[in-house]
């Protein structure tokens, strides 16, 4: 049985309507490609539980969470942006995946200083997000998605707003993170090489649909109009 | 001369009128004037009933404000929303007297409240006299300001935090602690200084409403030196304490906000997770229904008992007809120089921005007219006509000039954003196609303008329309506009005539708004800021 499973679910925004089924193992990364406006973001977000889909099911390891909150989902995401909160410390940031009111107890702090040495952030605990780089903001947010302990990682372009190097070095420490800590990741990205260098597979989405989906390497030599058109070949 | 030079100078010209004003109202005060200030038993009273109205009043505004706009952000989607928004816009162009009536006649000792409680059988007669009513009427006028001035802050925050709260499952109070709190806290001290130094420059409400020394604020009793006791001197040394005490605050405002950049969201839908729930639903309506039926209240008091007190009772046409003449012929050209003075200044003030000596000289001019008592304003405007004090010789002139001094911080706030985006946006292109001068005015800047212009001359026609403060300084008999006029019917008990006036003057500077920012600004809503 698949780890995380999507049939039928149905949503519309404005006039584009959706409809995805994807099935995922658990402990994969995979990739979710496709033209901007095409519904990638949208799928994360009804993953998430940040939208409500109109019909169909999502499965997590077997258990129905369509109708749950976002907070109750075995699901963690990270945005692109604004994954902090600028006026509360880099531990602050980090310890609201462990209690919502800031209220943490010293087996808290001690997991939000577990989670920054995965990070590589050891000794970052009392900066403000205002004084770190772009690359650093986001592995502030990675650390909370770690202390969160939820299965399934939902990342959407994090690294989109990062250099070509940094970019590669966030998509190792991503990798390095989910065989550690045995998670299940999807990363939509719109740059094909990301999804080649850390995804097994790859899901192609168009029009509100996954198009295509199978390894990283098939889909992107695949000889789909709708592929190589975004490809450009 | 270019247009930001000659904003430039008006600005000194101001600022140096003001000052010179000031001057010359202490040139006359000895020594003992001004020790007055401190050991006159009344005066003490006065200032300490200053202070004391405004505080509250600003505070209770804001702490109204904060619920009733979170729940508006909060809601961010729902039928009449817009409309909401549009009705708290209302006030900043209603006449204040004609507010009072309104208020008068919901908690007045023979108002509808009066009136319910006695259909219950109780004979409780409600005494709005003194603080009670200059709080009520103070809360009316900038509840709907200070949410006005509160919902921007929620528009800062991008969709992602709202999405991550609700990730993270903070509950709604854990949201208004670790996030609204610290975004009010840049909003909050300004707003509240904002309406305290509103409160404390107040005239209309306190005279109408003050009900005698007990409850006399700092204006008023400018006010009395000037016109009953013709006392410059005091009226310049409470002017100046005045003035001394708002510099203060805004000082107080400067020190204690903090920026705080939430940075800008992608798109806002989906916005409020917590505020999704059918509990927090019914909360937040109720809130909400609440703030606007206290808005709403003495509007509707004022719009029903006009109807019937212009049908029914016995009005002096001639009278009214008058008054509403007098009030158009004063308060359009008011309006037509506070805006022709606001563009350029605007103007400068964006292009000068560089410039230390240039921003400074248009701050000290735009804080001048916010924090200068309107009241001196007036009496130094007279003494600059006529180099001696004869406060009806000139009085159209001088209600005209001094409503355009006192409106003038409006049309410079409206305008200014516009003119700057206009600059960030176009200048390169302009520069780059040769287009200047007046042909840059003609074929840009007046197009893209025309909304902020037409927002500007409406709303400082309609604020001078509304000024009771110019008229009660300068105005007679043979100079009464309808806020005069009403003021006196309300003074003089007659309010079957006065709801009749209220209404008119109401509909009048309402229609005015209207015409003229319809009018120049085209079709575009502008009202509703947010």
């Amino acid at each position: 049985m698949p780890f995380l499973e999507i049939e039928g679910l149905i949503f519309n925004y404005e006039d584009m309507h959706m409809r995805f089924d994807l099935a995922v193992e658990a402990g994969e990364c995979v990739g979710i490609v496709g033209p901007s406006g095409a519904g990638k973001s949208t799928l994360l977000s009804l993953i998430g539980g940040f939208e409500k889909p109109l019909a169909g099911t999502i499965r997590v390891g077997g258990e129905d969470i369509t109708r749950l909150p976002p907070a109750e989902r075995p699901v963690t995401t990270l945005f692109q942006d604004f994954n902090l909160f600028p006026h509360l410390s880099v531990a602050e940031n980090v310890g609201l995946g462990r209690n919502p009111g800031l209220k943490l107890d010293a087996a808290d702090q001690e997991q939000v200083a577990w989670s920054l040495r995965q990070v590589g952030l050891d000794g970052f605990e009392a900066r403000l997000p205002g004084q770190l780089s772009g690359g650093e903001r986001q592995r502030v947010a990675l650390a909370r998605s770690l202390i969160r302990h939820r299965p399934l990682l939902l990342l959407d372009e994090p690294f989109a707003a990062l250099g070509p190097a940094l970019r590669v070095e966030m998509l190792e420490l991503t990798d390095l993170l989910r065989k550690a800590q045995g998670l299940t990741v999807l990363l939509v990205t719109h740059d094909p090489n990301e999804a080649a260098r850390i995804a097994t597979r790859t899901a192609f989405i168009a029009e509100g649909e996954v198009a295509l989906f199978g390894t990283t390497d098939e889909v992107l030599r695949s000889d789909n109009a709708a592929v190589r058109e975004y490809l450009g070949r | 001369m270019t247009l930001p030079r000659l904003g430039l100078f008006l600005a000194a010209l101001i600022a140096a009128a003001i000052v010179a004003d000031y001057a010359t109202l202490l040139w006359g005060a000895t020594a003992a004037d001004l020790r007055d200030l401190t050991t006159d038993a009344y005066l003490r009273r006065v200032i300490g009933f200053t202070f004391l109205q405004a505080t509250l009043s600003a505070v209770i505004a804001l702490a109204a404000a904060i619920p009733a706009s979170r729940a508006l952000a909060r809601q961010s989607d729902f039928p009449g929303r817009n409309l909401i928004l549009q009705f708290c816009a209302l006030p900043m162009v209603m006449p204040a007297v004609a507010a009072i009536f309104g208020i008068v006649a919901i908690y007045g000792r023979s108002g509808y409240l009066a009136e319910l409680a006695g259909s219950f059988g109780s004979g409780w007669r409600p005494s709005i006299y003194g603080l009670t009513g200059i709080l009520i009427a103070h809360v009316f006028f900038n509840l709907p300001l200070a949410i006005r001035l509160l919902l921007p802050a929620w528009s800062t925050v991008p969709a992602e935090t709202w999405r991550l709260t609700a990730q993270l499952g903070m509950s709604s109070r854990q949201i208004f602690r670790l996030i609204e709190l610290p975004l009010l806290r840049q909003y909050v001290p300004a707003a509240l200084v904002f309406i305290f130094i509103l409160c404390f420059l107040s005239f209309a409400v306190v005279l109408t409403l003050g009900g005698g020394p007990r409850a006399t604020t700092l204006e008023v009793a400018i006010y009395q030196a000037l016109r009953l006791d013709v006392d410059l001197a005091r009226g310049g040394a409470l002017a100046l304490l005045q003035t001394v005490a708002c510099l203060a605050m805004v000082a107080i405002a400067w020190i204690t906000s903090r920026r705080l950049d939430f940075g800008r969201g992608t798109r806002l839908i989906g916005a409020r997770f917590d505020g999704m729930t059918a509990g927090a639903r019914m909360r937040d309506f109720a809130t909400i229904a609440l703030a606007m039926g206290f808005v709403s209240l003495p509007v509707a008091a004022l719009v029903f008992d006009g109807l019937r007190g212009l049908l029914f009772a016995q009005q002096n046409l001639p009278n009214l007809l008058d008054a509403c003449a007098v009030t158009l012929a004063l308060g359009l050209p008011s309006g037509v120089i506070a805006t022709s003075l606001g563009y350029p200044i605007a103007v400068a003030s964006d292009r000068l921005r560089g410039s230390k000596p240039a921003v400074m000289l248009i701050g000290v001019a735009g804080l001048a007219g916010v924090i200068a008592s309107p009241m001196a304003v007036g009496a130094g405007i007279t003494l600059a006509f006529t180099g001696r004090v004869d406060l009806f010789a000139i009085a159209p002139v001088g209600v005209i000039a001094m409503n355009a001094l006192l409106t003038l911080p409006f049309a410079v706030g409206v305008l200014r954003p516009a003119v700057a985006r206009n600059h960030a946006q176009y200048d390169r292109l302009c520069a780059g196609l040769g287009i200047a001068g007046w042909d840059r005015f003609h074929v840009v800047d007046w197009p893209m303008l025309r909304p902020a212009l037409g927002l500007a001359l409406g709303l400082t026609s309609a604020a001078s329309m509304g000024d009771l403060a110019a008229i009660a300084l300068f105005g007679n008999q043979d100079l009464t506009n309808l806020t005069l006029l009403l003021y006196n019917q309300i003074s003089a008990y007659r309010m079957d005539s006065a709801s009749g006036t209220a209404l008119v003057l109401l509909a009048l500077c309402l229609a005015t708004f209207a015409l003229i920012e319809r009018g120049i600004g085209g079709r575009r809503r502008s009202l509703a800021l947010s």
